[in-house]
């Protein structure tokens, strides 16, 4: 699917700011995003999207298979840097920062703006390091028992306490799919983020560990702002407040979950939620 | 119902079809097995061949004939007077120097006397004429440096007899192995008559006796006395290459490929790095010979023959290798563990040394030891920098002039006592096998080790 190929009419729902008419007051948006676009090379991902993204809960980016909202993820902690040729435009900003101010360290945003991957990826190391390595890196921890203390509290968060505790020198990479990816998420929270991305987290696992993984999310949102990439409808459905609709590298539409699901306004939207797209 | 029929018949035809390719599939399955068997066992044939013809060569080799005899150091051959001794009052340079006339004089003893008596004793009983000349050249002719070194070491045997165990000369060791013809005349024989007829009557007796060649470990190289050449000195020299290579190039070639692959941008300069990197590894090894040549020994006048000098040409060799090995190495990590450790706030250089490099260790090792033991079976470039001299010494220093045991093989297999060097050239190749082989073990273990680790 070419995101620059088709030629179609400027849609007035792509330059929306969103929190305006559907959820205005309700909370004080946290992550901000303006006219951002992103090439890889001479192809354009990313076209003039703006959102914002209200703190202490879950927003859903939906859509298409390559629509642009995994790319659009990276952008919020600049996972993009690291690939090849990829340029990205407009301001992202968080609690009023902008992320790319050449003056800003790219490691201290990516511990502020945690990230949890498509597949389970824990660190070939035991289940103890792989929770430890972030307050490590980043000097959180001082002494042992701290350590151990972060190590427990974050498994416990992430659920996986009771099933690894007496295996903590295990290998991550032994767990099932499921354990892997929830240690992921401990892993993601020991570093205590503000944001968690997560880029499709449960397309990996089992119906099962998916919906383990979602009860997860909806408690981690009483702490952290979360962003969701999935293409699962369903899912989107289920976890998320609000809903944000990608088509072709454009925001098609953005709001509460329910409004998006029962009462989209955009014909593009509509077809893709009653399965005519996509 | 027709139709039902057609239907019927265009399956039953479709399926005719399917076998028919099928067989043909099978067919060519079938063939390009039995290419590759045969490819394999022709492979593992050529493989057996040549270690059989080495091994079937060269292990002959390691077992030399020895004369045992009693040599009596008889006072009357070693006429020199009781060894010096420090006398109260006497300066240590005085006593040195009186030390080193006795020396001199000890040198100068005709120990072939002693030689040529004790095989006398040995052939008393036996009923064979033999002249001095002829008993001589029976042993090895340094074997009357191993009596004036026994003396040395031990003055009070003066006048005592001992059981000495004396190294056959390569004529005579020929003629014990049976290499040399029975039934050529006199004159196209290397020894004469006498000698011959005595190592036959010496080994019927148990005088003359094969044991197992340690010399062969412990001697340097030797021109004069052709049966005690060792590869000592060889060995030691390669170890001192093998040592450069490894300080040189290991650190530099794997330092230098992770900086290529994980840090240094993506532009034209690197690509132009990356296509001469891929060049240098094709560069034929002699052209680094002459490149060693030129510069480290015309510009840096480095001494020639030097191990240095040796193993800063076959670290340049070796370079391109590890730098390749290791950057594929690294582009094997799966882009998923880089972006684990970026992700929760790695830096790049944290991602690098505590993610990827562990991971990908046991690749650069063997990669790192793999390119080390193709440096030490390399010839051609040592050969430019003087390494083929005949040196007989062990260096104690990668400064001071040595051989190689690659170049000890070629000078070997050119030597002209061929009859005896041919069997010593194939021990030489034993070794140097040995010690690859070794390497590569070594490369194996380590990485089935780390790997099982991680």
């Amino acid at each position: 699917m070419n995101a620059t190929s088709e030629p179609r009419p400027m849609a007035t729902s792509h330059r929306i700011v969103p929190s305006a008419p559907a959820s205005a007051g309700e909370r004080a948006s946290r992550i901000s995003a303006r006219d951002v676009t992103v090439h890889y090379g001479p192809k354009q991902a990313i076209f003039d999207v703006s959102i914002d993204v209200p703190e202490r809960s879950v927003t859903a980016f939906i859509g298409p298979s390559g629509c642009g909202k995994s790319t659009f993820l990276r952008c919020f902690n600049r996972m993009n840097d690291t690939i090849e040729g990829c340029r990205v435009g407009g301001t992202i900003t968080i609690d009023g920062e902008d992320i790319y101010d050449p003056s800003l360290d790219v490691v201290e945003l990516r511990a502020r703006v945690g990230m949890v991957f498509q597949k389970p990826n824990p660190f070939p190391k035991s289940i103890y390091d792989n929770i430890a390595y972030g307050p490590r890196i980043h000097g959180l921890v001082k002494s042992k028992a701290e350590t151990d203390a972060l190590v427990e509290s974050s498994l416990k968060k992430a659920g996986l306490w009771k099933e690894v505790s007496d295996r903590l020198d295990a290998p991550g990479t032994g767990l099932s799919g499921g354990q892997q990816q929830r240690l992921c998420i401990a892993r993601t929270i020991a570093t205590g983020p503000e944001v968690i991305l997560m880029d499709e987290p449960c397309s990996a696992l089992d119906p099962i560990a998916t919906a383990i993984v979602e009860d997860l999310i909806h408690e981690l949102k009483e702490q952290y702002t979360i962003i969701i990439v999935t293409h699962s409808m369903q899912q989107a459905a289920r976890v998320s407040q609000k809903t944000a609709f990608f088509h072709l590298g454009k925001l098609i539409e953005y709001g509460d979950t329910e409004q998006i699901f029962v009462n989209p306004r955009d014909k593009q939207t509509e077809a893709y939620i009653t399965g005519r797209i996509g | 119902m027709t139709s039902v029929e057609t239907e019927f018949d265009a399956n039953t035809r479709r399926r005719a079809q399917v076998r028919q390719s099928l067989t043909r599939r099978n067919r060519a399955e079938t063939r390009f097995r039995l290419l590759g068997l045969g490819s394999v066992l022709a492979a593992m044939a050529f493989v057996a061949v040549l270690f059989g013809n080495i091994l079937s060569n060269g292990l002959p080799a390691f077992w030399q004939y020895n004369l045992q005899t009693e040599v009596y150091f008889d006072p009357d051959v070693i006429n020199v007077p009781a060894p010096p001794v420090q006398e109260a009052g006497q300066s240590d340079a005085d006593y040195q120097a009186a030390s080193l006339a006795w020396q001199r004089r000890l040198a100068m003893v005709n120990w072939n006397r002693l030689i040529t008596a004790s095989i006398a004793q040995a052939m008393q009983g036996v009923d064979v004429e033999i002249d001095d000349r002829s008993a001589l050249s029976i042993v090895d002719t340094g074997t009357r440096f191993v009596l004036r070194d026994m003396v040395l070491a031990n003055p009070d045997l003066i006048g005592q007899t001992r059981d000495v165990s004396m190294l056959l000369s390569a004529d005579g060791d020929n003629w014990s192995k049976g290499k040399l013809s029975r039934d050529l005349p006199d004159a196209r024989q290397q020894l004469t008559r006498p000698a011959r007829d005595a190592i036959d009557a010496l080994t019927a007796t148990g005088a003359i006796h094969p044991a197992f060649a340690w010399h062969i470990f412990t001697n340097v190289d030797s021109r004069s006395s052709p049966a005690s050449a060792g590869l000592a000195g060889a060995f030691v020299g390669s170890l001192y290459m093998m040592l450069v290579v490894i300080l040189l190039s290991v650190p530099i070639g794997v330092s230098s490929a992770i900086y290529l692959e994980e840090f240094a941008p993506k532009n034209r300069i690197t690509d132009l790095i990356e296509v001469n990197i891929n060049n240098l590894a094709a560069v034929p090894s002699i052209v680094f010979g002459l490149l060693g040549a030129a510069v480290f020994i015309n510009i840096f006048h480095l001494p020639l023959s030097a191990p240095l000098v040796g193993g800063l040409v076959l670290t340049l060799m070796t370079l391109p290798t590890i730098i390749i090995a290791t950057r594929s190495s690294l582009r094997a990590v799966p882009p998923s563990l880089r972006q684990a450790a970026l992700g929760i706030g790695a830096s790049r250089m944290q991602m690098v040394f505590h993610h990827v490099l562990p991971v990908t260790f046991p690749g650069i090792l063997t990669a790192s030891i793999l390119g080390v033991a193709q440096a030490l079976g390399e010839t051609a470039p040592l050969l430019l920098i003087g390494m083929n001299a005949f040196v007989a010494n062990i260096p104690a220093t990668p400064l001071e002039q040595s051989a190689a045991l690659p170049v000890q093989i070629y000078l070997w297999q050119g030597n002209e006592n061929r009859n005896f060097f041919e069997e010593r050239t194939f021990a030489a190749i034993i070794v140097l096998l040995a010690l690859m082989i070794l390497l590569n073990a070594l490369a194996i273990w380590l990485r089935s080790r780390l790997e099982r680790k991680a």
